[in-house]
């Protein structure tokens, strides 16, 4: 019997056939690679916090065992400062931020306490994140680690360069008063009475940097009310 | 194995590369040329992945090109595309993290790839699988080597750098040399890309004559 390719019925079943094979192709192939992808972006995502730490190009293997030992506590934290769970912070996607749910890191390296603040913002194109270190005076910049999901390559794209992140180490992130001052400018423009918290941005990228420095204004500011808080205590223990 | 290679053969190969070039002669894949190619090694990363798709993609088509009903032919090798770009990716994921990550903006540009579109129509549908894998191969090869000669001048003038590493000496920025800001732009882009389509049909002469 030969077929009429071109019949309505025929149409309508090879396409329903075809629709049937592609899902069953992708959903097994979802569920089976599900287990080792997990795995990386975990491994990935300890790796960008351990680069903010200025821990640079880790081997895979080494990198859980790296961050179990730098990384002291992963809490969260809302915007008023008040510690609402003592762990747990890293498994809370970049999604689900708000004010009521901060995630943050308390690190030690060698005898120094420092604090890893993980951000997110918008790009140009789509979203960017990043995490930033502070020391355990939680006014300096100890390291930055910024990345992003879809900007430019060559331009917008280089805010995940070391180069650039390394901008921002020894900053001033808050004047006295507590205003957030650590600002990205447009390059060549940071004036010379003001390297102390002033950043090179990235020609090119304007709208990237920009991105970059409302991100960095944006949740340092949120992150105020806790860090103030830690200074206390920190204070406090310093008396006893 | 003669007829493997033949002269029919090697010609579907050898010229997309060249006379029949997917980019500069077809005018195909103009858009993510432009968009990739501010630095080379995107551009390498991306030419190899639309060379292996390509490839797969003729052979799928190719082998269920008879059975395939006309009208919908073209939601069929695009359903093929993406369903081949997807795996892919999640096969990347799983077990070559640091190249899935590098990938991620280029995934979404292979599938709308027009290259892709326009070697299936065109020659998968009429022939068999082994010619549709060396036209894929060919016609990915053409747009790589493309990608590879304009990523190279935008990275180089642009920044002074290839693959990341310095090129330009520091001797030359000291004595005044500048990097061309504007070759980081997608502009310079689609004028290297006229100047490549220029030196090949000065060299080669004009296919429509």
């Amino acid at each position: 019997m030969k077929i009429n390719k071109n019949s309505n019925l025929y149409t309508v079943l090879y396409a329903s056939g075809v629709v049937v094979i592609v899902a069953f192709l992708l959903a097994s192939f979802s569920l089976m690679l599900k287990a080792p992808s997990e795995a990386n972006e975990r491994i990935d995502k300890m790796k960008q916090v351990l680069a903010s730490l200025n821990l640079r190009n880790l081997d895979n293997s080494a990198v859980e065992a790296a961050y179990a030992r730098i990384v002291v506590k992963d809490m969260v934290v809302d915007a008023k400062g008040t510690v609402v769970a003592e762990k747990g912070g890293f498994d809370i996607e970049q999604k689900a931020f708000s004010d009521d749910c901060l995630p943050i890191y308390i690190c030690r390296i060698g005898k120094a306490e420092k604090i890893v603040l993980p951000l997110v913002g918008k790009g140009l194109w789509g979203p960017i994140w990043g995490y930033l270190a502070l020391n355990d005076d939680c006014r300096t910049v100890y390291g930055a680690y910024f990345n992003h999901a879809s900007e430019t390559a060559g331009l917008g794209a280089l805010i995940k360069d070391e180069t650039f992140q390394n901008e921002f180490r020894n900053k001033i992130v808050t004047d006295t008063a507590g205003q957030v001052v650590l600002t990205v400018v447009k390059k060549g423009n940071v004036k010379a009475e003001n390297t102390t918290f002033e950043c090179d941005g990235i020609s090119g990228a304007t709208l990237t940097t920009n991105g970059v420095n409302n991100m960095l204004h944006e949740y340092i500011a949120k992150y105020k009310p806790f860090l103030d808080n830690y200074l206390k205590k920190k204070e406090e223990n310093s008396h006893e | 194995m003669s007829k493997l290679f033949s002269k029919e053969n090697r010609k579907v190969f050898t010229e997309p590369l060249n006379f029949n070039n997917p980019i500069v002669v077809q005018v195909l894949g103009i858009c993510s040329a432009l968009a990739v190619t501010s630095q080379l090694e995107p551009a390498i990363v991306m030419g190899l992945s639309v060379t292996v798709i390509t490839a797969f993609a003729g052979v799928i088509i190719s082998l269920i090109r008879k059975t395939i009903p006309t009208r919908i032919r073209i939601i069929i090798q695009l359903v093929v595309v993406a369903t081949l770009v997807t795996i892919v990716s999640m096969v990347l994921k799983a077990f070559a993290y640091d190249v899935s990550v590098q990938l991620s903006v280029y995934v979404g540009l292979i599938i709308t790839n027009c290259i892709l579109m326009g070697r299936l129509e065109a020659f998968s549908m009429m022939n068999g699988p082994w010619e549709s894998f060396l036209d894929g191969v060919g016609n990915g090869l053409g747009y790589a080597w493309i990608l590879v000669v304009v990523g190279a001048a935008r990275e180089l003038l642009g920044a002074g750098t290839l693959l990341g590493f310095q090129i330009v000496p520091e001797v030359a920025y000291e004595a005044g040399y500048v990097n061309n800001g504007m070759m980081t732009m997608p502009a310079m882009a689609l004028i290297l890309v006229g100047v490549v389509i220029w030196v090949q049909r000065a060299v080669c002469g004009d296919k429509e004559k």
